[in-house]
């Protein structure tokens, strides 16, 4: 059971994240399947539905990917069950392929693609914008403003998708999806779905029919129909209750904003005591935007500052809307991000729209003494070194970039690795000691390696590595090893197993033997995948040095097509190891000579372990026992055997 | 429910430390004390890719009107909760003013570049000084060395939620996070995280 739904009591109030919120308002919606890929900021919705997946008989998976996660969503509202497919944003673009068909083909039972944006990329390796996916695929877009509407939009979403016969996209931001807030509750409805896949009636009919997408060179069948619902949706939006306008009949300046972008909004009106004059204009409904709705705020003001994160759609979509009806509406001045009052990149917070509001509207604003924000800024630059982003103490990747980094310094070929989407994007920093070189989406490490491999006849003589994790070689690696093998591409693949999908926080993939709803499932067995394949595959512990390394630079010489190399040790952070020390480790003070020994301390200085750190005073290393993991790969790099590691009994 | 009140309406907190100490259930279980007392409570988390190594932070409003930003606005903080020294240093630079009452922790967690000797960690007598010329309410205490005398060092993060409360400044009391922490844990450790909140209690009423 799970506080989402052990009190159900109609209007009690719970502290929800934005995306427990999210599966509340499912759940009200009477919701039967959920699927999705885990990606911070997203991962927690669906780990939620697996919590209570059997109170509400609700079907939960980690898909193999965000496109498999689509497909399986859609199969469930063909057959007239209600469900959604949750992803981050860069997993909207995994899944376009089949998003832009089944948009055309539309859906039966409500059917919800929620987006978890990142803005500011603070969990990942771009800020990528999911909003235009709606524009382009001709879907309906919601962005949830609040904690409560998070809930309720996304109960409404589900109607919305049923009336439209069409799939529904819900963008949240990380600021939405990672915040909580008060929830007041709804009633949650009856579970009694059946499900039943209708196919005997007429090509094109959206109730009997064969779900298709596409006619050939007919697109008038399909294509129009298909954009009367996104008119039908703008009607609706028309009079959404979750679009809202607070403030002067005539204001100053009307803002106009939606998503975790109205909260800064509220906070910069308030702090800068100017509630009368501004309004702000707050749209749930971001695309298609209700064009009358829209008319008749543009007419409230000359000036419009439109507030938002990533890339100026919704600004772009007003001035559209703005130039159509110039003759009612008036001339405006646009303030937002093509003006420059709103960065073009990174996210928002209250300060930035209070700097921008105090330009436009001339005020003198300043939150803090001069003195005091000097004062503290030098305290801060003097006494608070920065903290780069690095493995955990205990991390099998550590010990994996380590043997990397040697062996190709010992192959001396300069070869390089190509890096993939988990922890190991770190690999790129000095924490995984600079040893990847690319780094692009999921599984690009591999198909980019697979293509380095063929580049001989052009002179190249590097040897080509590639990393990727167990998850990451489902999700998307398999279609490059494929290829690599085919063709013969004289690659090594590192597969840095560490038994989970960890950087997400451990969600079970198709090699686990169990799913996220605790069922025992089929673990696919990865190395005997690659054998079938026909790739040469080897097997190593990473905590044990030298077998790995020695490997590596077998492997690196082996010039035969494409070679697997399965680095398999559980994550730190896992249930089988987290808290539990294989060794005790302590560093003997007697024999450890610090930066006099010929080795100038390469354990605080290369291995960077946050676990081992430097006594000043007695010029020694020294074991932070609290943060220690115990996997004991320090002691076999300290050349004078100063460290020590004891086993566990 | 308790009868005081905040005097500023959001009253805004932030905890702080580094990832793997406990940070999120910190907030989380405030923020539900509130939410019982009949608060409107916005907790914004940093967490994901920050959380290996990195600093952390948890921003909570507490308002008797709505929702607010879950990001605090710079220099906004009316209480500093740090489970790690250099992080109150950081916070109060960025979120801090005059009159912020500010709670910190004492055990340092070194930076990997401290430990790689390209930058140094200040003593922590100096950062103690430095602190107290800039604001008039702090206050350090040895939370993680009295949770290593209880055998685990995690509940320093309860300790000094314990201390907060001893502070006796929000409408919050012993009960309401007995309440909040039965939510969150085994039942079989409900009574180690008592007696960790009661010793911080305590180490602020000394």
């Amino acid at each position: 059971m799970s506080y989402l739904i052990d009190d159900n009591r109609e209007g009690i109030q719970h502290l929800l994240m934005g995306n427990e919120a999210i599966v509340r308002g499912a759940l009200e919606a009477g919701i039967n399947v959920a699927a999705g890929y885990p990606g911070t900021p997203s991962s927690e919705i669906i780990e939620a539905f697996s919590k209570i997946a059997r109170d509400r008989n609700i079907y939960a998976e980690w898909s193999t990917n965000e496109k498999v996660a689509m497909e399986v969503a859609a199969a469930a509202s063909f057959a007239g069950l209600r469900s959604l497919c949750v992803m981050k944003q860069n997993g909207v673009n995994v899944a376009s392929d089949f998003l832009l068909h089944l948009a055309s083909s539309g859906t039966r039972g409500g059917m919800l693609l929620v987006t978890c944006d990142d803005p500011g990329a603070l969990s990942s390796v771009n800020e990528g914008e999911s909003r235009l996916f709606a524009k382009l695929v001709e879907i309906p877009l919601l962005e949830p403003g609040d904690f409560q509407e998070a809930k309720d939009l996304t109960k409404w979403a589900f109607d919305l998708s049923e009336k439209i016969r069409n799939l529904v996209m819900i963008r949240s931001v990380t600021r939405m999806s990672h915040a909580s807030g008060n929830v007041k509750f709804g009633s949650l409805p009856d579970m009694n779905a059946h499900a039943e896949y209708r196919f005997d009636g007429p090509l094109l009919d959206m109730e009997t029919g064969p779900m298709i997408s596409m006619i050939v060179a007919a697109p008038e069948l399909q294509h129009g129909p298909q954009q009367e619902k996104l008119k039908k949706a703008a009607q609706l939006f028309e009079d959404c209750p979750f679009n809202t306008y607070n403030g002067p009949e005539s204001p100053e300046l009307l803002i106009i904003t939606s998503s975790a972008c109205t909260l800064y909004v509220r906070e910069a009106v308030n702090l800068l005591n100017i509630e009368d004059r501004v309004g702000i204009l707050k749209l749930a409904t971001t695309w298609p935007l209700p064009p009358n709705l829209i008319k008749r705020n543009l007419m409230r003001s000359k000036a419009v500052f439109v507030v938002e994160e990533v890339l100026p759609t919704l600004e772009e979509n007003i001035k559209i809307l703005a130039a159509e009806t110039a003759l009612e509406t008036g001339i405006k001045t646009f303030y937002g991000k093509h003006s420059g009052h709103i960065p073009s990149a990174g996210e928002l917070n209250p300060d930035i729209v209070i700097s921008a509001l105090t330009k436009i509207l001339h005020i003198d604003y300043r939150p803090v003494e001069p003195s005091f924000e000097q004062k503290t800024a030098k305290m801060a630059a003097t006494m608070a070194p920065t903290r780069e982003m690095t493995f955990c103490p205990g991390c099998p990747h550590r010990a994996s970039f380590w043997s990397i980094h040697n062996a190709i310094a010992l192959d001396g070929r300069n070869g390089f690795v190509c890096g993939d989407i988990g922890c190991y994007v770190m690999g790129t920093l000095p924490g995984g000691y600079s040893t990847v070189k690319t780094l692009h989406s999921m599984g690009s490490g591999s198909g980019l390696a697979s293509g380095f491999g063929k580049l001989k006849q052009f002179g190249i003589e590097q040897p080509v590595l590639a990393v990727c994790g167990d998850s990451t070689f489902f999700h998307a690696a398999m279609p490059a090893l494929t290829n690599a093998i085919h063709h013969k591409s004289p690659f090594t693949l590192i597969l840095l197993d560490n038994n989970g999908t960890a950087m997400t926080g451990f969600q079970p993939h198709p090699g686990s033997p169990f799913d996220v709803m605790g069922n025992t499932a089929e673990a696919l067995d990865i190395e005997a995948i690659c054998r079938a394949m026909g790739g040469r595959v080897e097997i190593a512990d990473p905590f044990n040095l030298t077998e790995t390394r020695e490997m590596l630079n077998y492997l690196m010489e082996y010039k035969d097509g494409a070679k697997v190399l399965i680095l398999r040790q559980a994550c730190a952070l896992s249930p089988e190891r987290r808290g539990k020390k294989k060794f005790d480790v302590s560093v003997d003070e007697s024999i450890c000579i610090g930066e006099n020994c010929g080795c100038d301390r390469l354990c605080t200085r290369i291995f960077g372990c946050p676990g081992i750190t430097w006594d000043t005073e007695k010029k020694v290393s020294r074991i932070d026992t609290i943060i220690c993991a115990g996997c004991g790969v320090c002691a076999d790099i300290c050349p004078a055997g100063a460290i020590q590691k004891k086993e566990v009994a | 429910m308790n009868s005081i009140n905040l005097d500023r309406d959001p009253y805004s907190i932030i905890i702080t430390g580094v990832g793997g100490q406990g940070n999120v259930m910190a907030s989380r279980v405030m923020g539900s004390m509130f939410v019982t007392n009949g608060f409107s409570v916005t907790i914004g988390e940093t967490f994901g890719a920050s959380q290996r190594g990195g600093s952390v932070m948890s921003h909570l409003r507490i308002s008797k009107k709505s929702s607010w930003s879950p990001q605090i606005p710079r220099g906004g903080a009316d209480m500093i909760v740090s489970l790690e020294p250099i992080e109150a240093v950081r916070v109060l630079a960025a979120y801090g003013n005059p009159g912020v009452i500010l709670l910190s922790n004492t055990r340092p967690i070194f930076p990997v570049n401290v430990i790689k000797g390209e930058a140094t960690y200040p003593a922590i007598e100096d950062i103690k000084t430095a602190v107290k010329n800039s604001i008039s309410h702090a206050i350090f205490i040895d939370a993680t060395e009295e949770a290593l005398k209880m055998e685990n060092p995690i509940l320093a993060n309860i300790i000094m939620l314990g201390a907060v409360i001893g502070l006796n400044i929000l409408p919050l009391e012993r009960d309401d996070f007995h309440k909040a922490i039965a939510e969150r844990v085994p039942h079989d450790k409900i009574d180690v995280n008592m007696d960790a909140f009661d010793l911080g209690t305590r180490l602020v009423r000394q």
